[in-house]
Parts: structure tokens; sequence; C-alpha cells
């Protein structure tokens, strides 16, 4: 790879785009822009380091002036003209190249503000500032995203803007996603710790970790208000859990008799085992916002015939309840609801856990927080009334409203899909094997007139609604399932271990990284058939070169492995090496159409489809056929 | 879309409807011009509630229609319920206007206790729904709001003086047309500064629908009240009616327990202080009682609406107008007449063995024992509710404890049949704990509802489970006209009913008696809710058949280790038997099930959540309903009632027995639906529905889907056919059906046809 300078004659417009400018040498390198103007005696010199650079904007190809603008963080930026499109084309590659990479690194704290776009008028090509957020945003929390980008924008295979065309869904996505997905508490209930004992002494041990902590404050309001009234004035933190212990262990026991007499005894220990007043205040905040189609309290107060002493108290139906008894229990139950609920409002905190004090106020902060910025009632009766009326129309009768989804955030797609895949296998591993096998061959013509019949169909009928015919969609989805489990090379007894996994690890991570590079790549390729402008021809050739260069490296990778998984790897290796044969031969038999002058026209005769797979991954590649 | 039935034309607020509403529609119509009686089963999951608030509407709307029906009262059996109605009321009525303008303007409203009402926050704030009640009659009762003229330092309610004035002044429609939820009468009221409670009992006057309660109807203490101005003219709805018989019984019902005693002895001590203190004082005025008690009760009618407490709880035509007899004319007679009835009671109460007396034997013992003749004890209650109004006693919660004496007293000197008076020691699941009760338990459920029958033109019962159809004719006596179960077309096989009979290991599970505590059937109830919330979407619900079953298997649950594994895959939430933690879980529940999260959520049958909570759609993927949810089968109270069901209509215990545990199971896994493109599954964790004499009582809507191949299940095997169903479903959701041929799906167009072809059927 050329170490990327360039150097360009441009003008430095410093006010704006109607300034003449100042002419002179524009130099580039992969840290900071030198601007040395050919009048040595102007002022005008810069000497900028990119990372004060936040994004940059250019003008649109074909309008009066090829300019370059690279805003800075602080708002203003540097506005340079070039003599043309291309020599502007180069230098803004460069700076998207440098940009990328400069954020990808951990964002520093200078480049954590974020600067409001500045309107622009003139250039509505431009790139806004939010769109480039969004680009780096998506780089930095898919990390496959990020070293394919690293591959082939960086290493100068495509350009910025090529690369992000083929991906606007995800930048859709990202455009919709409001907030963050963060990670919540754990479904398991910590809080419920359960004492081990030794066997042989008469002793019992609990043991609690600064998470299990977090969630008995968040969970047990009482025993979270305590430590704070009590720790450390009155007692250590130690003698504070211990005693928290203590009162666990009774309430665990049932020993109802012993917990009275030590509550009794005990004001702090009977903190603990009191029925929690701070929970039943929230209750009572909580229950005037439910949903009045759940709202079973305000049922309660319309039932005059079940007033004390109506109705039929003892029938087989109804049980009794004993609600006079003198401590009353915390029960399982109850835990239960406590900690779901707790789970569902989700962790609020951004303090490490470690040191209890701390997690403690800033549990008290967040919820002090929580109840000043509740809504209003008003706003919140609207909301309830709106998902009221919604849920009342009958989905099936109506049309089809679209509803607002919030976007997975998967970290690492490949382990999901594999457990996906593995689920799907589990499934269908006993439905009956009968698929069926032959796979036909349709002749062009074939397919082009059974394309052409569908076509018609549609044009003269519409789509119908859905689209995909239900049964064909589950048939194809088994089909799918089963083959997947079928073909693959079943060494061990766990669905989940394939070929892949049993490879060394460095040897699996190349192997996918060229896949998902040669993936990329094709789509390219493909796509910039018909070569009709020599922009694109330029592409092919750019991305051909780089095809290349994969294709030679695979042979290596085939070699490097130990003996043993040899085979395995050139399984995996072939397939990728006959989708590069297929583009290679395609290639080549364009260059040799151009150099013969019998590109008379170029028309559509068919489409071919493709299915390719790796390790379990399915590509489906539309081509063009000659 | 807008559609003619005969000559009706039909509003219905969306594009498209199901067969079945529409043949819905045609039966209910046919019913109203009858003007008879109906009984409709439809399945849940394909819209009655809007079918019917459609038809019936535009039943109203129309102008022509010769019956002159002017009003829908529909009664739901929760507030909840009440809201989804009006919802889908308020949507119905958008529709109406858009299509026929102003003409089409209707009131419509639903009405509540002052509890879920009030709006003035010194009231409002307290717990209970009988303080709320006190509390609004210690700022507006007719005599205090007298003094306060005087004496500016009485508290009054400014809600209350506003409405009040601006009733009497305008005399008429206060509210605007429109649709009112609670929520939207408190927002009015507030905005008004009127009370709401107060607005909506005038309003039910004028409305052309109210929405309201059973009890408010079924009740005689409450339907005294709020339904006294009620004309004839009216379509009643009883919706979800399947548990109707069980409202009725429970109306007509009262237990005395020692702690009512107790308490009925201080309430009677303080009356006696304050005739005292009023003889000192004012004794004018409990000489104009007496006088007025020499004419008969006949008060009743001009009594101010603020002083109205429960009315009397035996039926109206029963009441005798006739003079109150003069022994206990004077407040102290009538006191000492109280005290030896109570002190009666008392005695009864001590008894060491179980008692069972018909009310006939029971008022002669009174006569015999403590002196007190059958007219006196009818006349009780109305003779207490005049005394306190002369003492001006406003605390009516404290009062409870004598009302209910009196209660008794007047409902055993009336009926003579289709009641019997249980006295037991102790309550026979928990012998150790003394605790003697005497309940007068009615029988009879064709008591209750019978004034309804024959006040009003039409009254229409329905509920997605009322199978088998014959029996509720015969339970609540009365001839419907129409009497018609429909089943459900469907596009695709969206339900997926299983009989779940053996665990893993092949052993049966079951909640028998001698079998529920089995460690293995614990095991394997524990293994199946596993293996489903590992392979099911979004929400699950799952039915125990009691509270203590289900706190006992979740408990073994915990211990074992299986509850831990479960909140790996989805959170828990419970119901307990505090309303309002339920109502929170279950509203965290749909919060955990909207976010994708996913949740499990345990309940009872035969509990609130089972009564009237929806679980359509992502709330409910799947049903398990843990055993048969049979009744407490050595209750003497069941057993009363089983007696009396077999000598009067010659219906078995057993049977019984099975088709009300049948009917709870079916109505608890039949909320899974909600229309045709919905889905969900249900499991019948229990050996012993796989039996004929059990599963042949489920609704026909729930047994067509039940396959052969489905009876006789193992977790694995159910596991399995959850898989494939689930994978089925989630294929994208054809309307027209694919090409199965059948409609499951009408439009205008369709609808046009058909009437059309009818028309020269004809």
């Amino acid at each position: 790879m050329e170490p990327p300078v360039v150097t360009m004659r441009a003008k430095y417009k410093a006010s704006g785009p109607k300034d003449p400018g100042v002419a002179g040498v524009l130099t580039m390198r992969d840290d900071s822009f030198i601007f040395r103007p050919n009048d040595p005696s102007s002022s005008v010199k810069l000497d900028v380091s990119f990372r004060c650079i936040k994004g940059h904007k250019f003008s649109k190809e074909g309008s009066k002036q090829a300019l370059l603008n690279l805003t800075q963080d602080k708002g203003g930026g540097y506005m340079f003209e070039f003599a043309n499109f291309k020599d502007r084309d180069v230098c803004r590659d460069l700076v998207g190249r440098v940009l990328g990479r400069l954020q990808c690194l951990p964002p520093s704290d200078q480049s954590a503000q974020v600067v409001p776009a500045q309107p622009t008028t003139q250039h509505d090509n431009q790139l806004s500032m939010a769109e480039m957020e969004q680009r780096m945003n998506l780089l930095r929390e898919d990390s496959e995203l990020q070293k394919l980008h690293r591959q082939l924008v960086i290493g100068g295979v495509l350009t910025e803007t090529e690369f992000w065309a083929t991906r606007k869904n995800l930048l859709d996505d990202a455009a919709h996603k409001a907030s963050k997905q963060r990670a919540g508490f754990k479904s398991a209930m910590l809080a419920d710790v359960r004492p081990l004992t030794d066997g042989r002494t008469n002793k019992v041990t609990f043991s609690l970790t600064p998470e299990i902590i977090h969630q008995i404050f968040a969970e047990k309001p009482a025993v979270h208000q305590a430590f704070l009234k009590f720790v450390p004035s009155k007692m250590s933190e130690r003698d504070f859990w211990t005693k928290y212990c203590r009162a666990e262990y009774l309430h665990r026991t049932k020993n109802s008799v012993a917990a009275a007499a030590e509550a009794a005894e005990d004001e702090e220990l009977a903190v603990f085992l009191k029925h929690d007043d701070i929970l039943a205040s929230e209750a009572r905040r909580k229950i005037r916002r439910v949903d009045p189609t759940v709202d079973m309290a305000a049922d309660l107060g319309d039932d005059y015939s079940h007033l004390p002493g109506h109705g039929i108290l003892r029938d087989g139906s109804k049980e009794s309840v004993d609600s006079e008894s003198e401590l009353p229990k915390r029960t399982l139950l109850q835990d239960l609801n406590r900690h779901a609920a707790v789970v569902l409002e989700g962790r609020t905190l951004d303090v490490e856990l470690g040191d209890t004090r701390t997690v403690a106020e800033a549990l008290a902060r967040s919820k002090q927080a929580e109840v000043a910025t509740e809504t209003s009632d008003e706003t919140e009766n609207q909301k309830r009334l709106e998902r009221v009326s919604q849920m009342t129309e009958i989905e099936d009768l109506q049309a089809p409203r679209s509803l607002p989804y919030a976007p997975l955030c998967i970290k690492d797609p490949r382990e999901y899909f594999d457990s996906q895949r593995a689920n799907a296998f589990k499934a269908t591993g006993d439905t009956g094997s009968g698929v069926n096998k032959d796979c036909c061959h349709l002749s062009t013509k074939q397919a082009y007139e059974s394309l052409r019949a569908q076509i018609l169909e549609v044009k003269s009928v519409g789509f119908k609604d859905p689209i995909v015919i239900p049964d064909l969609a589950l048939k194809v989805l088994n089909d799918v399932n089963q083959q997947l489990s079928s073909t693959d090379p079943q060494l061990g007894k766990n669905p989940q271990a394939t070929v892949l996994d049993m490879l060394p690890h460095r040897t699996k991570e190349e192997l996918l990284q060229h896949w998902t590079s040669i993936q990329e790549l094709l789509r390219h390729f493909w796509s910039s058939y018909p070569l009709t402008t020599t922009f694109l021809h330029a592409k092919v050739n750019r991305v051909k070169d780089a095809m290349a260069q994969i294709y030679r490296k695979l042979p290596e990778v085939k070699e490097s492995v130990q003996s043993e998984f040899r085979h395995q790897v050139s399984l995996l290796v072939k397939p990728m090496l006959q989708v590069l044969d297929e583009a290679f031969k395609h290639y080549d038999a364009e260059m040799q159409k151009r150099s013969t002058k019998t590109m008379s026209k170029v028309g559509m005769t068919g489409l071919g489809v493709f299915y390719t797979r790796t390790g379990g991954y399915y590509t489906v590649k539309y081509e063009v056929l000659p | 879309m807008k559609f003619k039935i005969d000559e009706l034309t039909v509003y219905f607020p969306y594009e498209h409807i199901y067969p079945e509403q529409y043949e819905y529609m045609v039966e209910l119509k046919h019913a109203l011009d009858a003007k008879g009686h109906c009984l409709l089963e439809m399945p849940t999951g394909t819209g009655k509630t809007i079918t019917l608030l459609s038809l019936i509407t535009s039943y109203l709307l129309s102008s022509n229609q010769s019956n002159g029906i002017k009003k829908l009262i529909y009664c739901t059996r929760t507030v909840h319920e009440m809201e989804k109605v009006l919802a889908e009321l308020r949507l119905l009525h958008e529709f109406q206007l858009s299509q026929l303008g102003p003409s089409a303007r209707l009131l419509a409203l639903g009405l509540s206790s002052r509890k879920n009402l009030c709006i003035n926050p010194s009231v409002n704030s307290a717990s209970s729904r009988d303080s709320v009640d006190a509390g609004c009659r210690k700022l507006t009762a007719s005599w205090v709001r007298a003094l306060a003229a005087d004496n500016p330092n009485i508290p009054m309610c400014q809600f209350y003086e506003k409405y009040d004035r601006e009733a009497s002044s305008s005399e008429g429609v206060l509210l605007p047309p429109g649709v009112y939820t609670l929520q939207d009468l408190r927002a009015y009221g507030r905005e008004k500064g009127w009370c709401p409670y107060f607005l909506a009992r005038h309003m039910i006057r004028f409305a052309n629908v109210v929405v309201y309660n059973y009890q408010y109807l079924l009740d005689p203490k409450v339907a005294g009240i709020i339904s006294r101005e009620m004309q004839r003219e009216c379509i009643v709805v009883f919706d979800e009616a399947h548990n109707i018989d069980n409202v009725c019984i429970e109306a007509l019902s009262v237990n005395i327990r020692q702690q009512t005693l107790d308490g009925a002895t201080r309430n009677l001590k303080k009356i006696a202080q304050t005739i005292e203190k009023f003889k000192a004082t004012d004794a004018n005025r409990l000489r104009s009682e007496y006088n007025r008690l020499v004419e008969g009760l006949a008060h009743r009618g001009n009594l101010p609406v603020t002083d109205s407490w429960l009315s009397n709880p035996v039926l109206p035509e029963d009441i005798l107008r006739e003079a109150v007899p003069g022994s206990i004319r004077k407040a102290e007679h009538f006191l000492g007449v109280l005290r030896r009835l109570v002190q009666y009671l008392d005695g009864r109460l001590q008894t060491e063995n179980v008692e069972t007396e018909g009310p006939v034997a029971f008022v002669a013992s009174i006569s015999t024992q403590a002196g007190i003749d059958q007219k006196i004890l009818k006349f009780c209650y109305d003779r207490l509710h005049s005394l306190l109004l002369t003492l001006e006693i406003a605390e009516t919660d404290e009062f409870l404890h004598i009302q209910t004496v009196c209660d008794f007293a007047t409902l055993v000197a009336t009926y003579s049949h289709g009641f019997s008076i249980i006295i037991e020691p102790f309550d026979e699941r928990m012998p150790h704990v003394p605790d003697p009760i005497l309940q007068l338990s009615c029988l009879d459920a064709s008591l209750a509802i019978k004034p309804v029958f024959e006040r009003f033109q039409s009254v229409v019962i329905t509920s997605g489970t009322l199978s088998p159809v014959d029996l509720y004719p015969r339970l609540l006596k009365f001839n419907p006209v129409v009497s018609q179960s429909f089943t459900m077309s469907l596009t695709r096989d969206c339900l997926c009913p299983m009989v779940l009979t053996r665990g893993s290991d092949q052993l049966p599970v079951s909640t028998k008696f001698d079998m529920r505590s089995d460690p293995g059937v614990v095991r394997n109830y524990g293994r199946l809710l596993l293996e489903m919330v590992a392979a099911v979407p979004d929400g699950i619900v799952c039915f125990f058949v009691s509270y203590s079953y289900m706190d006992g298997i979740v408990n073994s649950w915990n211990e074992m280790g299986i509850l831990q594994d479960v909140m790996q895959h989805k959170l828990v939430f419970i119901e307990t038997q505090d309303v309002v933690e339920t109502t929170l879980a279950l509203d965290n529940y749909r919060k955990a099930c909207d976010c994708g999260r996913g949740a499990v959520f345990f309940s009872v049958a035969r509990g609130k959540v089972a009564e009237g909570i929806d679980f359509d759609r992502h709330y409910g993927r799947l049903v398990i309903m843990f055993g048969v949810p049979f009744q407490y089968t050595l209750s003497r109270i069941l057993l009363a009632r089983l007696e009396y069901l077999r000598e009067t209509f010659q219906i078995k215990e057993g049977d019984f027995l099975t088709f009300d545990a049948v009917r709870q199971a079916a109505q608890c896994v039949g909320r899974v639906i909600r229309s045709k493109s919905d889905y969900g599954m249900m499991i019948f964790a229990d050996k012993r529905y796989s039996r004929h004499d059990k599963r042949s009582k489920l609704p026909g809507w729930i047994l067509s889907h039940l396959h052969d191949a489905h009876l006789n299940l193992s977790t694995d095997m159910a596991l399995h056919i959850a898989r494939e169903f689930l994978r089925k479903m989630a294929q994208p959701y054809d309307k027209s059906g694919g090409g199965s041929g059948k409609k499951t799906l009408l439009s205008q167009e369709d609808l046009e046809k058909m009437e059309r072809t009818m028309g020269m059927m004809f």
C-alpha cells in the first residue's frame, strides 16, 4: 500500500465559496494537511492536524466549483477549490479514509462533543454531519464492518461513498434508532442469596458481591434507605450486612416466632423483616398510571356484592385469606414480582459497581431524578388513551398500520445467527428428511419465460397481500434448515460445533475475513456492469485487483494449516475460489469484447442466480448473463 | 363499512367483517325484533363486543324501528372490561359520526362507585371503597348541608355543591353527547368543577348507552338505588356471562362471622348512645319518625340522592308496602329486638358441629328462642335504615356489621325456598383453626335475575364459553327466543389446543388430590414450563387450580432450581391475593411483552385475572392450564347447592362439577386470541382431560381444533408440536385464506352480493 500522501494544486478560500481564494499547494498526509500558498509572501499558511477535523463536505460533481470543505469541531472550517473534480475526489477520498480511521479509535474527550451541522444552502450533496456521525457510530458498533471498512476503503479499493451506497438500510435504521440499546439487569434473582452450609459445623455462609448488593438495593428500598441511614455513622458496613444476612436467614427458615422475637429486640434488624413502606407508597403512585384495561384495583372499588359479610365466604371455589398475622410476611411471590419489575425498569446507574456507599448514593440520586422527571398525569393519560384505542382495534379487519420498531442491536452477528441455526437444526432434526435432492437445470430460455410469465401476472393482477405465500414460505424455511443440517459435516454430537469451530482460531478468523471481503467486492464488481462510464471501468479494475490479491492469498491459508484440517479448509476455500473464478471469467470476456469493439449493445438476456455457501452462510448473487 | 340487515342499516367501523359476526348480528336482530331474550355463544377472538355494540347502536339510531328501544344497558363483570367496551364504543361512535353526521350523536357513559369517580382529594385518598362512600356522605348528606347553610365552618364538598346548583338550575342534560369513560368523567368533572359521581348517576337517565357492572342490575342492594328508573324499553346485555349464575347467587347471600357479631354489638351500643343524646336534645325527631313509620315505608322515593344508602337486599316486588309492625316502631324497642337477634346468632355460632337448616326452620327457631316473629325480621333492614337516617349517622362504613345482620334477617324471613343456612365451626381445609361462620347461602340463581328478565324487553346473555347452551336457560329460568352457539371460521389453524397427560419421563401428571404434591408431578410440570419458556416467544400464561396450590408449586420449583432456569429465559410475574400488587404485576407483564423481553404470568383459575384479562396477541402465545380447576367438593355450601340442583333441575352432581371445572378451564385458556390473524396455543396439563366426559364439555370452537393426535401427549411431543406450530404461524399472514375456498373475511361487496341472493330467495 502506498503511503497515503496526496499533493494537489488548490485554492484556499478563507471566507466562503465567494472568496476568490489564495492559490497554492495542498499536501495531505494521513495525520495532517498542509497548505502552502504559491506566493511565499502571503500569510496564509496552514498546517492542521486531522484530529481537529470533524467532517468534510463537498460540492456536487458538475456544479460550478470543485470544492472541499473540512469542518472543524469547534465550528468553522477550511475550504479549498480544486482545478477539477478528479483532483478534488482524490483528496476527498483520502480525507474520508483518514477521518474514518481516526473516529474508529476510542473517542477521545475532544471528539465527544457534537457539533451541530451547519446549514448548507449551496451544496445539497454535501455529506451532512449527522450522516457522517452515523457512519462512524456504525463502524464503532460493528467490529466486522469496521474491519471491512479498514481493509477496503482505507486500503483504497473502494471509495467512501461506494462503500456506504450499499448500506443505506443500515444508515436508515441507525437514524431511526433514538437511543442506544443498553444492557439491562440479569434476569437471575441475585438478591435471593442462598446460604451455604459446610455440613460439618453449624455455620452458614452468605456471599455478597457488588452486583448482588446493587440488586438488593434496587429491589428492597427499605434496605437501601437503612444503609444510607446507618452506615457508617451507626454501624460498619460489615455489621450491616451481617444483620441483613441474619434477617434473611430467619426469613428463609420460616421461623416466624424467632423472627418476631429478634425484631422486637433489635430495631435495626426489624427494618429488614418488616413490611416495606417505601414499596407500598411506590405501588400507590404507580397504580395511578396503569393501563385502565388491566386495572383490577379499580374493580375492587366497584364491587358491592362483596361487602364484608355479603356473598358466599367459604364455598368450594374461593380460599379464605388470613390477613391478620402479626408480622406481615414477605412471600416468595412478592419477591418474584418485585424482582421482575426492577429488571424491567432497567439499570439506571452509570457508576462502577465497587464501593457500596457510592452505589447506594447514586441509586438514591437516580430515584429522585426519576420521581422529578415523571411526566405529568395529563400527558401520561393521553399516551394511555392512545394505547388503549390502538389495542381495541381488530387488526385484520383493518388496513395495517405500521408500528415503530426498535432495531435489534446485535454485538456479534455471527454468534447470534450460529445459535439461531443451531436452534433451527434442533427443531428440524427429527422431521422426515424427504428433501428432494435433484436440482433442475433450466435453460436460459426457460428461466426467462418463467420470469416473464410471473412479471406479466403481477402486472395484470397486482401484488397479493402477503407477497409471499405462507405455505411456501414455511416449506422453504424447512428446506433450508434441513439442508443446512444435513450437509453440515456432523463431526461432533453438538450441532452447534461447525467445521469452523474446530479450526485454529487464526485460520478461522482469516477465512471469515476473506469471505466477507470477497462478498463485498463481488457485490461491487457485479453491480458495476454494464460498464457505461470510464469511472465504472476504473472501479472494476480496482475491485478486480483487490480480488486477485485475495485469490492469491487463499491457497496460502490452506497451506498454513495443519494437515488434519487441510481437507476441511480446502472444502471451505473452494466455493470462494469458484465465485472469484466466475468473476474473473466475466471480466476477461468483457475485456475481450471491448477490445474487439463488438460491444454493439449490452442487453439483458437472462438472469442467473447463484447460491454460494461457506461455513453456513449463504450468499445470493444476481448476475446479468451475457 | 355500512350494510343492511333486513331493513336496518348497520354501521360497522372496519373495512371487513367476519362471517360469524354477520350471523351474530342477524340472530341478535331477530331477538330484538321479537322483543325477547337471547343466549348467544361466540368464541373469543371474533370481536363479540364490537358486533354487539355495532348492531344495537345502529338499532338505536334507526328512526323507523317499531320497538321504541331507547337505551342499551351493557353489563360487564369488571371495571377494566368496562373501559374496553367504552374504548370500542368510541371507535364505533367516531365512525358513525363520520358517516351520519350529527344525527348519530349518542351519549354513552360508564358508571362506577365513588371510589373510582370521586375527585375530591380529601375524600378519595381513603383506601377502601366503604370509607370513600362514608367520606362522601359526611360532606354531602342532606342534614350536613342543611347545617352548613347556617354554619360556614362545616366542610362541604365543593364539587357536589357546584354540580347541585347547576343541576337544579338547568334541570336537564348536563353532559354533551359523546362517549365517556371513567377517566373522561373525572376529567370533565375537574374541568367544570362538578362531582363526576353524581353527574354520572344523574346522566344515566338520559344516556343512550350505559355501561356498568353486573351488580348494578343484579344485586338488589345496589340495583334498588342505581337502576330504579330504567324504563322497560331497554336492551340489557350481559357480556362474559358464563359465570352469571355465581354472580346471582353471591348477590343474595350473606355470611356472619364472630367479628360481624362483635361489631354489631358495638354498633348497637353506639346507636343507643346516640338515641339517648337525641332524646335529650331533639326528641321531636324520634317522634316524627315514629309517625312516619305508622304510615309505612313509602318514603323511599323522595329521599335526597346523597342520603341513599345501600338498598334493601330483597327483590323489589317482595317488599311489603305496609306499615312497620308496631313493636319496632319505637327506636328503643327496635334496638332491643336487634340485641336479642345478635345474641341468638351468637349462640348458634358456638356450635361444635356443622348444621344445615332451611329458612323456614331457622325463622321458627328464632321465633321460639328469641321471640322475634317473621314479620319483624322482614322489616329489620328498612327499620335500621330509617333509624340511621333519623339519627343522622353518616359514618356508614362503621355500621356495616349491624347492617349485615339486618340484611340476613330480612332475607331469611322473606324467602322460604332456594336458600339454606349453614353453620360451620371451622374451615374444612384448616380444621385446626376455629373460625365459626353462619352462611345464608342462596342456591337458586334465577332469583336475582328474575326481575331483570321481567322488567326489560330484551336481555342478551353472551360469552365465549356458554357450553352447553341449554343449561343456562334452566339455571336462570328464562325462555330465550334465540339460543345459538357460533363456531369460528378460521383462515388458518391459529389455535393449537393440546392435552398433556405425561411428563417427559412418561409418568402421568395430574392435580388430583392424591397426586398433586408428588415431587415427580411437580417436577414434570416444572420441566414442561421450562421447555416451553425456551421455545415460545413473548408471553406465556400459566393457570393453577388454586392459590395455595400455586404458592406450593412455585416454592417447590424455587427449591428445585427450576424457577431460576425459567428466569434465564423470561421474567416471572405472579398473581397474588393483593389486588394492587397483581395489577402492577400485570402491567409490568404487558410491558415486558411489549419490549420483547418476554415474560411468564402465573395466575389462578377462578381468580381475578382469569375472570377478565385478555392474553391476546403477544401477551399470550401459550396458555398452560395446570390441572383441572374443580371446586373444593367437600364444601358444605357447594354440597347444598348441588343437592338443590339435583332436586330442582335434575342435574347430576358430577355433571355440574365437571361442567363448572371445564368452563373455568376454557375461560382461562380461551382468551389467547383476539382476531383471526392472531395465534396461540393452549396446553391442558392433566391426564384427566384426555377423558371424554371432561373433554366433550369444552366449547366447540376449542374442540374442533383439538386433534386426536394431540390428546395424549408427553412433554417432548408437546414441545415438538409447539415448535412446528410456531414456525407455521410465523409465516406471513394471508387474509384471503389461501386456496381453501371458504371465506373468512367479508368485504362490503361480499355482503351486498349476499343480500341480493338472499333477496332473490324470498
